[in-house]
């Protein structure tokens, strides 16, 4: 027998950690999703594209901006002293994956806009001349356009790696605790951005390659989570027991069932039929898709305070 | 600081003298008792302790505050947080493994200070100095010739999660 009595019952801290509820898996996941469009746009800035006028690459900035302010507000609604929330930018602090992040975010905004820039449709160009010569700077010269485009994939995998080496610093949180988390969010952030601008491209090359490419991307994730939960098990008793809130314990059904079998196995079945023409295109996969990423942040947030010590 | 988890008897004197001396907001307690007991019946071992943040040696609550907050004091390394650069994002609380820390109602994360106000003056913190069984001892752990040193060389003791690799300043005569 080994029965503990604690006598302290704070608020969010007792009898389970729950001091991040809602907010924080939905700025995680909009951050991977952001992440994972970045890395798209700049692939397709550094190939070029961009030239073709339905390219994606001309509203992803767009669609980035407005989602990566939502998860910005998100993250804000979070904080307990909001008015301080000015002291994230009058300090660099090099050991919190936090301060980074606030720094990244801060960064990303004006490449985001010129993106925007570039993409918007000439009868706005035109009205204003500091657009037209912004744009111009960039469009005139190809090596512009692919340093962009490398600034692009740069930033989407700072964003992307960050939001998971946010949680994996805690070392207090065994669940957390594992170096490959950032390559789970990141993968999963490329596979639901890939399946975001899948669905709403009108650019038919761009489309297709795409569908193939979240594929690869969801094979990948789905290799990660397992390389995750065997890496966990074969670390310590407290590692191990971590991950059975995943495999076994109370979030298995939630996590087998809405990350592993609804977010990523079966999009993945109906999308690998749509690519070799067996079954139909339909958009209810890219949607799980984009859905299990959200699913997963919400079971790896939850599940990583219940994993403790 | 070093207690004594023989003379502890768990009376909460240590939990009321902190929340009067530091203002603790009703419903929350910067230091607490646990009771833990181990064994079988008849050979049953039960262990009483006044707990509290162990201002660690490598505290993790500190090198994830992304505003710098959350620091080490240069009084006897006690780790604090300054209440006016705290954003309440509670990285430092999901930090700590032996969740010391609470968000105030203002808003900030908060825990033991030592009672470094009273530390400044010389004076013990404000639960060493009502235990009414003097089960708990406060010094300075790098003199080696302090009454805690001298508790530590002549008692066998352990600290809280020594695995979890935060090197506690609290140790626990058992």
């Amino acid at each position: 027998m080994n029965e503990i009595t604690i006598t302290r019952n704070n608020e969010l801290i007792d009898p389970l950690l729950h001091v991040w509820s809602w907010e924080i898996p939905v700025y995680l996941f909009l951050g991977g999703l952001v992440a994972g469009m970045m890395i798209i746009a700049g692939y397709f800035l550094y190939t070029g594209r961009n030239k073709k006028s339905k390219s994606s690459s001309s509203f992803i900035p767009f669609v980035s901006f407005a989602l990566l302010s939502l998860g910005m507000i998100a993250l804000f609604l979070d904080l307990e002293n909001k008015l301080y929330v000015w002291r994230l930018y009058t300090t660099f602090e090099i050991t919190s994956p936090m301060s980074w992040g606030s720094w990244i975010l801060l960064l990303i905004y004006p490449i985001l806009i010129v993106g925007m820039i570039i993409g918007l449709p000439d009868k706005y160009i035109e009205k204003y001349s500091f657009l037209r010569s912004i744009r111009t700077f960039f469009v005139t010269k190809t090596s512009r356009v692919k340093a962009l485009g490398m600034l692009y994939i740069l930033f989407g995998v700072m964003l992307g790696m960050y939001t998971g080496v946010l949680l994996s610093s805690m070392g207090a949180r065994p669940l957390w605790s594992t170096s490959i988390l950032w390559v789970l969010f990141l993968s999963s952030g490329i596979s639901g951005g890939a399946a975001l601008v899948h669905m709403i491209t009108k650019d038919k090359y761009e489309s297709d390659l795409l569908l193939k490419a979240d594929n690869i991307f969801l094979s990948i994730e789905l290799v990660v989570i397992i390389m995750m939960l065997v890496s966990l098990v074969s670390t310590s008793e407290v590692h191990m027991n971590a991950a059975m809130l995943l495999i076994s314990g109370e979030y298995a059904i939630r996590f087998w069932v809405l990350v592993v079998g609804l977010g990523i196995l079966v999009p993945l079945i109906i999308q690998i039929l749509t690519v070799n023409n067996i079954v139909k295109h339909i958009v209810i996969a890219p949607i799980m898709v984009i859905l299990g990423g959200l699913a997963l942040r919400f079971i790896i947030v939850a599940a990583g305070q219940l994993s403790h010590w | 600081m070093v207690i004594d988890t023989n003379t502890c008897v768990g009376c909460m004197d240590c939990v009321v003298a902190c929340q009067t001396e530091n203002n603790v907001p009703e419903g929350f307690c910067r230091d607490w008792i646990t009771t833990e007991a181990k064994g079988s019946f008849p050979t049953i071992d039960m262990e009483i302790r006044s707990e509290r943040c162990n201002h660690c040696e490598i505290p993790p609550c500190v090198p994830c505050c992304p505003t710098g907050a959350s620091h080490v004091s240069d009084i006897g390394g006690i780790v604090l947080v300054e209440h006016n650069k705290c954003i309440g994002c509670k990285a430092c609380i999901t930090a700590c493994p032996y969740d010391a820390r609470y968000i105030h109602p203002d808003g900030y994360a908060e825990k033991c200070t030592f009672c470094v106000h009273r530390v400044n003056e010389g004076i013990d913190p404000a639960c060493v100095s009502v235990c009414p069984t003097k089960c708990m001892h406060f010094g300075d752990l790098d003199d080696p010739n302090s009454e805690v040193n001298k508790l530590l060389n002549s008692r066998k003791h352990h600290s809280l999660l020594r695995e979890a690799g935060t090197k506690p300043n609290i140790l626990y005569l058992t």
